[in-house]
């Protein structure tokens, strides 16, 4: 009986926490939104909207006229422009000491980057990664395009 | 030699000769595309420029200069090139009209162990409102400090008190709540080094980041 009293509080608790666990994977916010854009996450589809939270393993789609503006937790700006697909491989930002990771996957389209904490704490910290190449950004501005 | 013997010779020799140049000929090309991948570095706002590592599985290169470039496919190292503002503005017109706003912060400061803006704080908060009201989906952080003067403990609720005074002023001027974050850093991250309890009026003050 105690047993299964405790089974229950186990999963309660995991019930309970499943918000805060899905908060941490806060990786930044939209700001600008033109045209068609969905956000793609866990399987769904759901619409980018200014104020819209991006999370870890999100990926950013946009059609044709479509753009989005995305600023990450540590001031990392990155737009695409239009037919791109963005892909937020990984994020973690600590904001205490700034360190972490931001792998951002241009699968095709165009990006702009204009780096923010994470990249002046360590070089390697924040990377684009495309079908041909890995890039590293040092900082600060850059833009990127895949084409087929 | 029997005929059928030198027939047989023959068609050994044929069949050597074919191998030979078979193995000679180039690999056939593989059809499949490669796509392609250009990057530029440009100046930021200020005019600094920094630096990006291109890594293909053929090579690696870093370009580090204003409106340099580089191409990769798959098929070779990243080539180095050049480009210029106007095509920069041509290929990624939308992509940079899409950019966010690049967060701005500012300063209020206090009166001596009071949560009362300075005069010329007063100017600065109607010069936030005005910024947040250009900032969809705005996002505040509004930190509090304090300089060294009384406990520390003393200072936690005071530089506490002091942000949330300027929520409070933020939310009577129709600031969401939802956008705004309230912390206290005490006397910890003063903004002039000083020996514990000197007053110094620039410690007492409230950042506020607006993103």
């Amino acid at each position: 009986m105690l047993n299964r009293n405790l089974k229950y509080v186990v999963i309660a608790i995991a019930v309970l926490s499943a918000p805060v666990a899905m908060a941490a994977d806060d990786a930044g916010q939209i700001k600008v939104v033109n045209g068609p854009v969905t956000i793609e996450r866990a399987g769904q589809s759901l619409p980018a909207v200014t104020g819209a939270r991006i999370q870890q393993a999100d990926t950013l789609r946009t059609g044709a006229g479509g753009s989005v503006g995305v600023t990450m937790l540590d001031n990392t700006l990155v737009s695409a422009g239009p037919n791109s697909v963005l892909v937020i491989e990984r994020y973690a930002f600590n904001s205490t000491t700034h360190q972490g990771q931001f792998d951002a996957g241009l699968r095709r389209g165009t990006l702009s980057m204009v780096s923010g904490k994470l990249a002046k704490q360590s070089p390697d910290a924040v990377r684009v990664i495309t079908p041909t190449t890995v890039l590293g950004a040092r900082g600060t501005e850059f833009h990127v395009q895949v084409t087929d | 030699m029997r005929l059928n013997e030198l027939g047989s010779v023959l068609v050994i020799v044929v069949l050597a000769l074919t191998a030979y140049f078979v193995s000679q000929q180039p690999p056939a090309p593989v059809a499949a595309p490669q796509p392609k991948t250009l990057v530029v570095l440009v100046p930021d706002a200020s005019g600094k420029v920094g630096a990006v590592s291109v890594k293909s599985t053929q090579g690696e290169t870093v370009i580090s200069s204003a409106y340099a470039s580089a191409t990769a496919t798959g098929a070779a190292a990243p080539v180095v090139g050049s480009s210029s503002a106007a095509q920069v503005q041509q290929t990624f017109a939308d992509t940079l009209k899409a950019r966010p706003q690049p967060p701005v912060s500012y300063t209020l400061n206090f009166l001596e162990g009071s949560d009362e803006y300075t005069t010329e704080s007063r100017q600065t908060v109607e010069t936030v409102l005005r910024e947040l009201a250009k900032r969809p989906a705005a996002e505040i952080a509004v930190i509090g400090h304090t300089d060294r003067v009384g406990a520390v403990e003393y200072n936690d609720k005071l530089s506490l008190q002091r942000a949330e005074r300027v929520r409070a002023d933020f939310l009577k001027r129709g600031v969401s709540e939802r956008s705004i974050s309230v912390a206290g850093r005490g006397e910890r991250e003063p903004l002039v080094a000083t020996a514990d309890e000197v007053a110094e009026a620039r410690n007492r003050r409230v950042e506020i980041n607006i993103r």
